[in-house]
Order: C-alpha cells, then structure tokens, then sequence
C-alpha cells in the first residue's frame, strides 16, 4: 500500500518547481511557503517561484545516508543563498565533491530524489542544486 | 502515394531545446569489458544518464530550453506529450510530472507516446496536428530516452541517453516554418521488449534492410516526389541514427551529402538517443542554420515506421538561438566513466 502521497501531492509544486510565498504585507520572500510571516506576523501570502539562482553557502558530503538515500553515497548537500534572499538545503548534483566551493553560482535542477518502497512505490522527484554553468558552448 | 500531410493553419517551431546527459563510457571501454573488436566500434562514446536522472528529468530541463526560447509561459502550452521507450513508470504518464514542473499543468492535453524511437516525432505530428486545426495554438513534444542494452549485446555500445523538445506553435512565431510531413508505417518485428522485461530483444541484421533502410528510403523518397523537392534543395538533413554508419548509408542512397548531415549526427558523440535521436540532431541543426535555410528532418521507430519533416528557418531562429544552452554546450559537458561505474549507474548490480 503506498504511503505518504497526499504529502508528497501537496508539496509538488515547492518541489518541481522550487514556489514558495512573498508576504502580502511587508514583501519578505520565503522557501518553504510559510503561514505567518515572522517579520510582521502577516498571515497573507502570494505564491512565489524563485528563479533557482543563487550561491553556496556552505556544503558538506554523505557516505553514511539516511535511509532511501544509500544508491547515492557518497553525495554532496548544500546551503544554497538564492538571489530573491531565502538560503535553501537540498542535495547537489551533476558534480564531484572536489570542484564545489562556497561562493560558487548555482542553478536549480529537478531531478529524482529517491524512490519509495524498493521497486514499488512513488518515484519522488525534486530540486537540487548543480554548479551554474554558462550558456555560451 | 497520395500526398504529404500539410495543416489548414501554418504551423511552425516556435521553441527547441536539447539535455544530454553529463556521463560518458567510450565504445572502447566496453569492448574492453567483454572482448569486443577495437576498430569496428559502431560510435565513440555514448552519454550515460546519472543516478538521479531518467526521461521525465531530462524532458524537463530540455523543455525548460525549449520554453525558454519560445519566451511564452508555461500555461500557454495546451499539450505536454514525452515520446520515450523508457518512461519511468508502466502505469503513471510522464508527461503530468512534465507539464507540472514546467507550471502548465491544469489546462493542458498530457499523455506519453511509445513507438521505439519514433515516439518523439510521432508527438511532433501530433502536435503540429493541434495547432494547425486550430485546437490549440501552442503544443510541447517531446522524445527523450534513457535506453537500456542487455550487458554483452550490440545495443550496449550505442543505446545512449538524451533527447529535444519542441514547442509547436503558428507560423507568425515561429522560427521554422513547416512546409509538410509524412510518415510510412508497417507492422516490421525488427526491435521489442515485453512487459516487464528489462532488456529488448532485437533481430540483428534483420534491423538494417526491412526496417530501418526500408522505412527511412521509402518515406524520404515518397514525401521529397511528392514535395517536388530534390536533396540539394535543403541545406541541412537529420536522419535517425541508430549508430554512426547508417544514417551515412541512408543519406548517401537518397543523394544527399556528408555536408548536409554532419551537424545532425551526433550519435558518435552520445550514441543512439532512441526517441530523442533525430530530434536532438535536429537542435544541433538549428543552432547553426541560417534564415531561409531548409531543413530535412527523417526519423525511424522500429515496429517500425519513419517519420519525415522539411522545415525553412526564419529570421526570428537568430535572436532565439542564446535564449537557451546551445546543444553544443550539453555535448561539450563531459565525464568519462569506467565500465564499474557505467554498471552502477545503470541499475546493473544486484544489491539485494
């Protein structure tokens, strides 16, 4: 029986699509959405989608996982500061631990983030975060 | 023969983008692994999705390409359609998960399309069929793979990962115009795979003569006859590519030039991208065309049938070509991986 669809139902569109809430009040950004804002205590937000763009702020590597994440080992996850203000966590992808360094531009990608129930439940998909790379070739 | 299939409305590209994956295992290194003959390698290296990476994924980011160079929002798009042999559910279509990650969900067509590597063209007619009946004015196709070949068979050395998506939309947007399309269909047992089968069989020699060449030659030729077009009217020829020597073989029979079919064929760089193959060729095409340049664009499914598209660049293609990575940018990411990791990567070992 599969379990746990009606919250990852509920969180598609933070996770696909990295939206969370601006403040109708006083304007402040937030990722995750929040239900009051902690600035003015307003409890009137916007969705948000937040452009996916921004910088490490810090970062460190798993070799001992949590359970659901052990295909992955060893992986990197970082803090990411995205340009509109909020500092994400999420997994990194598409690099080796040896070429992040904090400072360094991000990009948001949707990528698979594990899969429930061995072979099968819900394959669940999300953000993570890779080194910004140019458009230029 | 009775005619080619052109929409009531004009129909155009109006948005491309490609994903290739960043991994790569040279042909060389599994010829290594299993004893394979050096210098008759069908492809160099062949792109390698990572752990976290499958079709849904990948239409992603090339969708995000594509939408990107369209400059249209998410919920202009009236059809999300992922033309693939390797969506990643039986039963769930990827193309909700698509169109949800790109924000068109809600008023939107979705659906998956399976027919080998034909999917993604066959989503392409589909598409152009929506927009030139007037039922929509903008419709997402896409063919993307990340196909899978059995350890030791001659599907490992090419079956590669990537694809293209393509927004469809009227012919005042676009940055191609559609002159017309075709398609030859038989019912050519050359490629399957069974239900819950994790690996195709294939017919070896039997995939050359009666289903790629038969259907490719028979539809390029019907549809050049009936558009009273010759290949030195177009600039440019994408042909599927299943390895590197039978698009050569297919182009040379029908008259067209290695010139012509260079910068599609990208097969010896990311192997047979399956669903995605001729379209990626095709972006590749359409980041170096010019305005008024006419394009050819042929692809095979086996099963089998191909596809065939001629399409002329506008003057809009140069200002929309940077709004997204180039193609060449995706083919220049590159890690090299052993055949141990290639193995890992690939869902190969036995974990439990």
């Amino acid at each position: 029986m599969a379990e746990n669809l009606a919250t990852h139902w509920r969180l598609r569109a933070q996770r696909y699509q990295l939206v969370g809430s601006v403040c109708s009040k006083c304007a402040a950004k937030y990722f995750p959405p929040r239900q009051v804002c902690p600035k003015c205590r307003g409890t009137e937000f916007e969705p948000l989608r937040f452009s996916g763009n921004g910088e490490l702020y810090s970062f460190t590597t798993l070799r001992s996982a949590p359970a659901g994440f052990e295909s992955y080992t060893p992986y990197s996850v970082g803090m990411v500061k995205l340009d509109e203000g909020p500092l994400v966590e999420a997994m990194l992808t598409d690099v080796n631990e040896d070429e992040l360094a904090i400072g360094m531009r991000m990009e948001m990608v949707t990528r698979k983030i594990r899969e429930e129930d061995g072979e099968r439940g819900l394959l669940i998909y999300g953000y993570k975060f890779r080194p910004a790379q140019s458009r230029a070739p | 023969m009775s005619s080619v299939m052109k929409p009531k409305r004009a129909v155009g590209i109006v948005g491309y983008g490609a994903y290739v994956p960043r991994y790569r295992i040279k042909a060389q290194e599994i010829a290594r692994v299993w004893g394979g003959v050096g210098d008759a390698l069908p492809i160099e290296e062949k792109a390698v999705p990572g752990l976290d990476e499958d079709t849904v994924t990948m239409s992603i980011e090339a969708a995000r390409n594509a939408l990107a160079r369209a400059e249209l929002d998410a919920h202009t798009l009236r059809a999300v359609w992922v033309g693939s042999e390797s969506h990643p559910y039986a039963v769930k279509p990827s193309s909700t998960l698509v169109a949800e990650a790109l924000g068109a969900s809600g008023e939107v067509l979705a659906g998956d399309w399976q027919f080998a590597c034909k999917a993604g063209t066959e989503a392409m007619q589909a598409a152009i069929a929506l927009v030139g009946s007037e039922m929509a004015d903008y419709a997402l196709a896409i063919g993307m793979d990340t196909a899978q070949g059995r350890p030791h068979d001659a599907l490992e050395y090419t079956a590669g990962a990537g694809g293209a998506a393509f927004v469809m939309g009227p012919v005042e947007n676009a940055l191609a115009v559609l002159e017309g399309s075709y398609s030859y269909v038989t019912d050519t047992p050359d490629f399957f795979r069974r239900a819950y089968q994790h690996y195709p069989e294939h017919g070896n020699r039997f995939t050359g003569e009666p289903a790629y060449f038969d259907h490719t030659l028979q539809a390029t030729g019907n549809f050049l006859e009936l558009m009273n077009l010759e290949p030195r009217d177009f600039q440019w020829a994408i042909f599927h590519q299943p390895n590197v020597k039978f698009p050569h073989q297919a182009a040379r029979q029908l008259g067209f030039t290695r010139d012509q079919i260079m910068t599609g064929l990208l097969a010896g760089k990311i192997g047979n991208t399956y669903a995605g193959a001729a379209l990626i060729g095709m972006t590749n095409v359409l980041d170096h065309a010019k305005p008024g340049d006419r394009i050819l664009l042929v692809s095979f499914g086996s099963g089998a049938g191909s596809d065939v598209f001629s399409y002329v660049a506008t003057d809009k293609l140069n200002a929309r070509r940077d709004l997204a990575r180039r193609t060449a940018f995706y083919l220049g990411r590159r890690e090299l991986i052993d055949y141990a990791r290639y193995a890992r990567f690939r869902n190969k070992l036995v974990m439990n």
